[in-house]
């Protein structure tokens, strides 16, 4: 089944970003596809690269970036959803005159038309959230 | 004769926002309809439901100056223009909360959860805010 992810909440402070980590790697440890995961509303939170928890806590953002690089998922963050909350990439930094920018590797700075598009196109779509 | 974007129409898929927080308070209401507005340039087919207290999105005479937040309620009336006509609303949520539907800012249809259980199983894509 291929299947497209929904990130509604922030790492740490909810369980919905390491709930739907786990969902990921069990999918495609079941030989599903996932097509995409996209962050919402303080979802955009799970892809700044500055997070820095605790040694001994998970490191959710890097954890995403590796599940990126291995399995090829496109993980999309919603442009006006992100400019809200200050995650910028190269790009967006240059438009609206940051002095950097703080996206983690393997994410990308996208519109909401990626959401319906990963709706029209998978066969299901998985919310993560509260 | 079509124009060639016009064409491919692609696949059609049931979308169905299902609001259930108040209007401010969190943010959940207005990024909400910013999907909304987005999946209308998409060609599907679009339900809102309005449950719990999603039901005060759509109250009238919305004024947000005291909190100083943007009031977004206008923006329910031109979903029409977007295309978006199909809304429906909690007939449980809104007597809960003392209203009717003429406290409300927008045309929907009221109906029981019941009746909302039976739409939402109908839809390919569900997506709750």
């Amino acid at each position: 089944m291929k299947f497209g992810i929904l990130v509604t909440e922030g790492p740490y402070q909810h369980q919905a970003s390491d709930s739907a980590l786990q969902f990921c790697r069990a999918a495609l440890e079941k030989g599903h596809e996932v097509m995409r995961v996209f962050f919402y509303n303080d979802g955009v939170n799970n892809s700044t690269r500055y997070t820095t928890p605790p040694q001994d806590d998970r490191n959710i953002v890097n954890s995403w970036s590796e599940l990126a690089e291995k399995h090829g998922i496109d993980l999309v963050v919603c442009v006006a959803a992100a400019q809200r909350r200050g995650i910028v990439d190269e790009g967006e930094a240059q438009r609206n005159g940051k002095d950097g920018n703080n996206i983690a590797e393997g994410f990308r700075i996208s519109g909401l038309g990626q959401l319906v598009e990963a709706g029209i196109q998978c066969d299901r779509i998985v919310t993560f959230g509260d | 004769m079509a124009e060639p974007w016009e064409e491919d129409e692609g696949p059609v898929k049931k979308f169905m926002f299902v609001n259930r927080k108040a209007p401010y308070g969190t943010i959940y209401a207005l990024e909400s309809l910013e999907v909304v507005l987005i999946s209308a340039a998409f060609d599907q087919d679009v339900s809102l439901v309005f449950v719990d207290d999603g039901v005060y999105q759509l109250k009238k005479g919305q004024t947000t100056d005291g909190i100083g937040m943007k009031n977004f309620s206008p923006t329910y009336r031109a979903l029409e223009g977007y295309d978006i006509e199909k809304l429906y609303v909690s007939k449980e949520s809104l007597e809960e909360r003392g209203l009717s539907e003429d406290d409300l800012l927008v045309d929907v249809q009221v109906m029981s959860k019941s009746e909302i259980a039976d739409l939402m199983d109908d839809q390919d894509v569900v997506l709750s805010f």
